[in-house]
């Protein structure tokens, strides 16, 4: 098993310093340049040559490109050209509000769609079957921007349940920082439930039709101890695969929300950063996105091996 | 009793499951080894209908495509004529859905916002699957150090944050229709490549190939006549989620001003002007037509991708 992991892990490895080279060149091929942005447009070209040189940008791009990632091994991702914020910080306050979003969402589209799964996959293509799937598909057919704004018009300026915008760090009052994230995250849980959902269902069907499962009721075992004890962990792999595909692409992916609901978290700076060529910010959060990408494939592997131990040979 | 239909794919499915684990060879033996014991139900198959929610998503989608293609010769106002006499009118014999904070007409807004939905979600997934697709087919089918290197390309795209890449290219290249058309294109074809490659790879060696290859077929026959008819029913029922994924990236641009110039209208565009500047409270009309019209066409497509996969047997883990 550690021989697996180890082989996944290295393949990892090279799958994020690949997207640190594609980050890093997305930034600086496409046109223009910082130099706009800080100086505005009616600067002399003299100026913008000596920001260039001030910045390092009039290097070649092989050169910079080693510069950055030296420092990012020293533990330095640089700071922002427009307001001197090092990039540190802005991870270090943006990444804990993408993470409690991200937890809190996909808590909840666990909480619903195992159950319902488990419930359905009994007796597919039945009255409850046919109205959960269905269901599932009216969740998949709304983006967060639909639900987002429905959410706020209902709950908080008509019922003044939840607050409607604003983000109370953690530290600072536990309590109304997790009332403040519970729209946000219902706003996400939507699409999650109905992926999970289906994929769970659909394994379950073909698990509960296999021998092992017609001997675990001629032992006359009860259908709740079949479906948790016999036949769910078998079903787990698509819903795996899925939850880390969905989970990877909500890691900065919730900005639409964030924008919504006015917090600062990852996803919504790394779309400012972009529209100003905050070079050094896109770059280091997108290498951040990746990490915590390749990070998440590296733990759904290992659940693989947990569900599965056969994965581990060849 | 179970659906049979749910049983007999558990392979094909499983295998291209696999093919999303990325690289573990060690998962496609013990696919492989679960592959053998059920091939035997695939021919005890029962067509089930299509139900009345499949034509109903049918009309949806197609009522949708006329309006949008017809839009010039209906009788109505130019979508873009700002009525200051009519602002926030309330749905009337005038204005069939009402105006919105400008006096413009929300009906003809909407079907001419239309037109840049379906051109966004349909063209690119066309021309992404007729570029991606023609790769994961031939990728699929021969294997080899082809294979290898575009099945690595597509998985590091894929781990890449690509609505990142999405909106740094809309911001500086420029966001007309077509413009973002293109991005969009290049966007999914990683994507649909690997479903293409994954379900070729699941026909590569079944028995009807290696027959046409044993009479001497070509590798192109072999791929486009034994191989594409087998591969077209996942494309097509994931092409369409994809679209239904690419409208909603539409939408999305639209809140972050980049989707198509204003006033040009779009759902994206429709939507959020309803959502924003208060309009959600003076007039929720705004946003509440655009996204009924955009709830109903992606459950429509969702619906008609689900019956084709169900009826030509697509499992769901591929989806």
């Amino acid at each position: 098993m550690a021989k697996y992991l180890l082989r996944r892990f290295i393949q990892l490895v090279v799958v994020s310093f690949i997207i640190s080279v594609l980050a890093f060149l997305l930034v600086h091929l496409l046109p223009g340049d910082p130099t706009a942005v800080i100086l505005g447009p009616n600067d002399t070209p003299q100026n913008k040559a000596i920001l260039l040189h001030q910045l390092g940008l009039n290097k070649p791009l092989w050169n910079q490109y080693t510069i950055w990632l030296t420092a990012v091994f020293h533990g330095n991702l640089g700071q922002s050209y427009l307001n001197r914020e090092s990039v540190t910080h802005i991870l270090a306050t943006g990444f804990p509000i993408d993470l409690e979003l991200i937890i809190i969402s996909q808590v909840i589209a666990f909480a619903v769609a195992i159950p319902l799964a488990l419930v359905t996959s009994r007796r597919p293509n039945r009255p409850v079957d046919n109205v959960a799937t269905t269901g599932t598909f009216g969740m998949l057919a709304l983006p967060p921007f639909v639900i987002a704004p429905i959410l706020v018009a209902v709950f908080a300026v008509g019922l003044h349940w939840f607050p409607a915008t604003g983000y109370v760090p953690f530290s600072q009052n536990p309590a109304s920082n997790i009332h403040g994230m519970i729209l946000p995250s219902l706003a996400i849980t939507a699409g999650s439930i109905a992926v999970y959902y289906r994929l769970l269902r659909s394994d379950l069907i073909s698990t509960l039709q296999e021998d092992f499962i017609t001997m675990a009721r001629s032992k006359g075992l009860s259908s709740r101890f079949i479906m948790w004890r016999h036949a769910f962990r078998p079903s787990t792999f698509s819903l795996l695969a899925g939850a880390g595909v969905n989970i990877g692409a909500l890691i900065a992916g919730t900005f639409i929300v964030e924008y919504l609901f006015a917090i600062n978290g990852l996803g919504y700076s790394l779309v400012a950063a972009v529209n100003q060529r905050d070079y050094l910010v896109v770059q280091g959060i997108s290498l951040v996105v990746a990490i915590a990408y390749v990070v998440i494939q590296f733990f759904i592997d290992f659940l693989f091996t947990v569900v599965d131990p056969r994965v581990t040979r060849g | 009793m179970p659906d049979d239909r749910e049983l007999s794919n558990t392979h094909a499915g499983a295998q291209l499951l696999s093919d999303r684990v990325p690289g573990s060879a060690a998962f496609d033996e013990l696919v492989v080894s679960r592959q053998s014991e059920s091939l035997a139900s695939d021919d005890i198959l029962v067509k089930k209908p299509l139900g009345f929610l499949f034509w109903f998503a049918l009309s949806w989608v197609g009522l949708v495509v006329i309006l949008a293609l017809i839009a010039n010769l209906l009788p109505l106002p130019n979508p873009n004529y700002q009525n200051y006499s009519a602002i926030n009118a309330p749905p009337s014999i005038h204005h069939l859905l009402g105006t919105d904070d400008l006096g413009r007409d929300l009906l003809s807004r909407l079907i001419f916002g239309a037109r840049v939905s379906l051109v966004v979600g349909f063209v690119s997934v066309v021309v992404g699957l007729l570029i991606g697709g023609t790769l994961g087919l031939i990728s699929g089918y021969k294997g080899g150090r082809l294979d290898s290197a575009l099945n690595a390309g597509s998985f590091v795209l894929l781990a890449f944050p690509a609505i990142v890449a999405v909106i740094a290219i809309v911001a500086f290249w420029g966001h007309s229709l077509f413009k973002i058309t293109v991005i969009l294109t290049v966007a999914v074809i990683p994507l649909l490549y690997r479903v293409v490659r994954a379900s070729s790879l699941s026909f590569a060696n079944r028995d009807f190939v290696v027959a046409a290859r044993t009479m001497g077929a070509t590798s192109g026959r072999i791929v486009f006549r034994e191989i594409l008819p087998n591969v077209i029913p996942a494309a097509v029922s994931f092409g369409l989620i994809t679209a239904a994924g690419v409208i909603v990236v539409e939408g999305s641009l639209a809140f972050l001003g980049l989707s198509v110039a204003l006033p040009t209208p779009s759902w994206g565009n429709l939507i959020a002007n309803g959502a924003t500047n208060g309009n959600l409270q003076i007039n929720p009309y705004i946003m509440l037509w655009p996204v009924l019209a955009m709830f109903l066409l992606l459950l429509s497509i969702n619906l008609i991708g689900d019956r084709v996969r169900q009826r030509f047997d697509v499992r769901e883990g591929l989806l």
